[in-house]
């Protein structure tokens, strides 16, 4: 048995693979590189065709990606279901926003406005709460793991509500993290557009990193450990799979997506936050995000965060044509509550009809056309 | 010098005695086949060995070094492998991703090169399918290779599951009724890829089944258990002879 090395594309047969590199690369099709590619240059298109209010809201579904690959990672990939992922969010943005903070300031601040700095460091705090919060996880799995963390969310917020210092106060909030890279501020017109259109590359390049970063966990030992915890964890041990090991893995990373999406949120969306926006709500979002959009796959997660988030903005829109719905949440039915519901009805609608999400979408109109005009 | 030595293993679970006193050796290229009635504590001796159950009593030498205590991850990267009785493959993922998986323990790189997917991790990723490759070929799963394997028929499953054990690079495979199950072109098809296992690869076997012709045709040696309890020790025909698996197997004359 031999197996060779070369790779030799040959004219006309795009997927006859001569090498294992070929055959194991990331974009093992030219179409899937055409797509991606495309798809990049669409997105960097955009910030030059859309007005700075849609680019906020389409940077903020971009941050929203990066959190949801987190969360994909820790639920989808490895099967440890988290509905904490909010306290890890919230302990990024905090992190970050402190590092950056005005030290002279009425909240807490170090004056570290180095965009370099403050969102690694971001990601690493909350990895390190993820690490703290994962031998949980190896002691429980399936539903009780998932109340666990859902009170971490509780216990995040009561702390963030009581430490004025950090957080401003409940109702009054403080700065998110300021953007600086090399003496250049994002978050101010400059170069290469207003504010809005320079945060929207920034999160873009970001999210790119990320997701390839992700593809790649995903398709390597680690990638694979994590789904063999997720369908059998016995057998994955017996086949040398270290169990624990692997599932504060697990939180680690994706407790760091979940630290630098934080820290990047509200950067990109208005600049200022509040303790309050760390809620279970938010957890709630970012599972929808993950069912929606595709359990276990990245390009699943970004779908599902751009639906999810440019969700809300519909249906503020519903009170012109629906008069029923209030625009005023003291009244009901007003806005958010219809857009809470709709967040539950779209994760059954989902869950029933197509579980495997957007991406699952994606896959039914790919192999349709693969075998267009021919149904089989 | 043997591959495995088991001496005087006692297993119970509050009250119930699994286990007790099985003490047995696997050479070099052997195949010991372990046989006795439901219950008889086959499984459970399989257990013990890779590290899921911790028996009370006796001691487990494999390749020289104790292993009871260990977790059953430290005892896979020594090179014991096994496949299980009902199938516990990796039911999402493909039969190719299943049997890289079971290369887990050769693997050296971390999380920062499978993040970067650059040098090592590359490389060695591409090492292991080559060699996960010439696994698919020997048990002729290449139509397979891209299926997951929720999908395949219970037969190929059964075949993944080997090959994943296989590609552990084990230095001993434990296979918990490879036959149960299949039909007799299915169990044909095993057998002479577990005596392909053991003469082509030299690799030693522990071969827990109830089909007794296939077990008299292919095991070196025979271990007999009832109740937890080593009933008899022998070749196939010395074993067959014992009016004491008689006993075992029909009851008492």
């Amino acid at each position: 048995m031999t197996h060779t090395d070369r790779k030799v594309r040959i004219w006309g047969r795009p997927l006859l693979y001569t090498s294992y590199a070929q055959d194991m690369a990331l974009f093992d099709t030219r179409a899937k590189k055409l797509w991606c590619g495309g798809l990049v240059l669409f997105a960097l298109a955009l910030s030059q065709v859309l007005v700075d209010h849609t680019l906020e809201l389409l940077a903020t579904a971009l941050v929203a990606a990066i959190g949801a690959i987190g969360l994909n990672l820790v639920t989808g990939y490895a099967g440890q279901v988290s509905l904490g992922h909010a306290f890890f969010l919230a302990i990024g943005a905090y992190t970050a926003a402190a590092l950056s903070g005005d030290p002279a300031g009425r909240t807490l601040g170090f004056g570290v406005t180095n965009l370099l700095i403050w969102l690694p460091a971001a990601g690493l705090v909350a990895a390190l709460a993820g690490v703290l919060v994962a031998p949980l996880a190896t002691r429980l799995r399936g539903l009780y793991l998932a109340i666990v963390t859902l009170g971490l969310v509780f216990l995040g917020e009561h702390v963030f509500k009581e430490w004025d210092d950090l957080t401003g106060g409940p109702g009054v909030g403080r700065p998110a993290a300021a953007p600086e890279l090399f003496g250049w501020r994002l978050d101010r017109p400059g170069p290469l557009g207003s504010r809005e259109q320079q945060l929207y590359l920034l999160v873009l390049v970001v999210l790119v990193v990320f997701a390839v970063g992700a593809r790649n966990l995903a398709r390597s030992r680690i990638g694979r450990g994590f789904a063999a915890i997720r369908d059998r964890d016995i057998a994955a041990e017996v086949m040398g799979v270290p169990l624990t090991r692997y599932k504060v893995l697990a939180f680690g990373v994706s407790s760091f997506y979940a630290g630098c999406a934080g820290a990047l949120l509200y950067t990109v969306s208005g600049g200022y936050f509040e303790a309050g926006s760390f809620s279970l709500l938010l957890s709630v979002q970012y599972i929808a995000m993950v069912l929606i959009g595709g359990v276990a796959t990245v390009s699943g997660s970004i779908a599902g965060a751009l639906f999810i988030t440019l969700l809300s903005p519909v249906t503020r829109e519903l009170p012109a044509l629906l008069p029923f719905i209030s625009g005023d949440s003291t009244q009901t039915p007003n806005v958010f509550q219809v857009e809470t519901v709709l967040y539950g009805l779209l994760i059954i609608v989902f869950l029933v009809f197509e579980p495997r999400g957007l991406f699952g979408l994606w896959l039914r109109v790919r192999t349709y056309w693969k075998s267009w005009p021919f149904s089989y | 010098m043997s591959v495995l030595s088991v001496r005087d293993v006692g297993l119970s679970f509050a009250g119930v005695t699994a286990i007790d006193g099985v003490s047995f050796d696997v050479g070099p290229a052997e195949l010991l086949a372990v046989i006795g009635p439901n219950g008889a504590g086959k499984t459970s001796i399989f257990n013990v060995l890779s590290g899921v159950y911790r028996p009370q009593r006796g001691s487990v030498r494999f390749l020289g070094q104790p292993i009871l205590g260990l977790r059953p991850h430290r005892i896979a990267a020594m090179g014991l492998a096994r496949t299980f009785q009902n199938v516990e493959l990796f039911h999402n993922l493909t039969v190719l991703d299943n049997l890289m998986l079971g290369r887990h323990c050769h693997f050296r790189y971390g999380t920062p090169a499978a993040l970067l997917w650059l040098g090592r991790a590359r490389r060695e990723e591409l090492a292991a399918r080559a060699k996960v490759e010439d696994i698919i070929d020997f048990l002729e799963l290449a139509a397979w290779r891209r299926h997951p394997v929720r999908l395949l028929p219970y037969g190929i499953q059964k075949r993944v599951e080997l090959g994943r054990a296989l590609a552990m690079e084990p230095r001993l495979l434990l296979l918990d009724e490879p036959v149960a199950g299949m039909n007799l072109e299915e169990t044909e098809d095993m057998a002479r890829f577990v005596l392909d296992i053991r003469d082509e690869l030299g690799i030693p076997l522990v071969l827990v089944d109830h089909d007794m012709g296939l077990v008299m045709d292919l095991a070196d040696r025979v271990l007999v258990l009832d109740f937890g309890r080593q009933v008899a020790l022998g070749t196939p025909a010395q074993v067959q002879r014992d009016p004491k698996v008689i006993e075992a197997y029909l009851g008492e004359t």
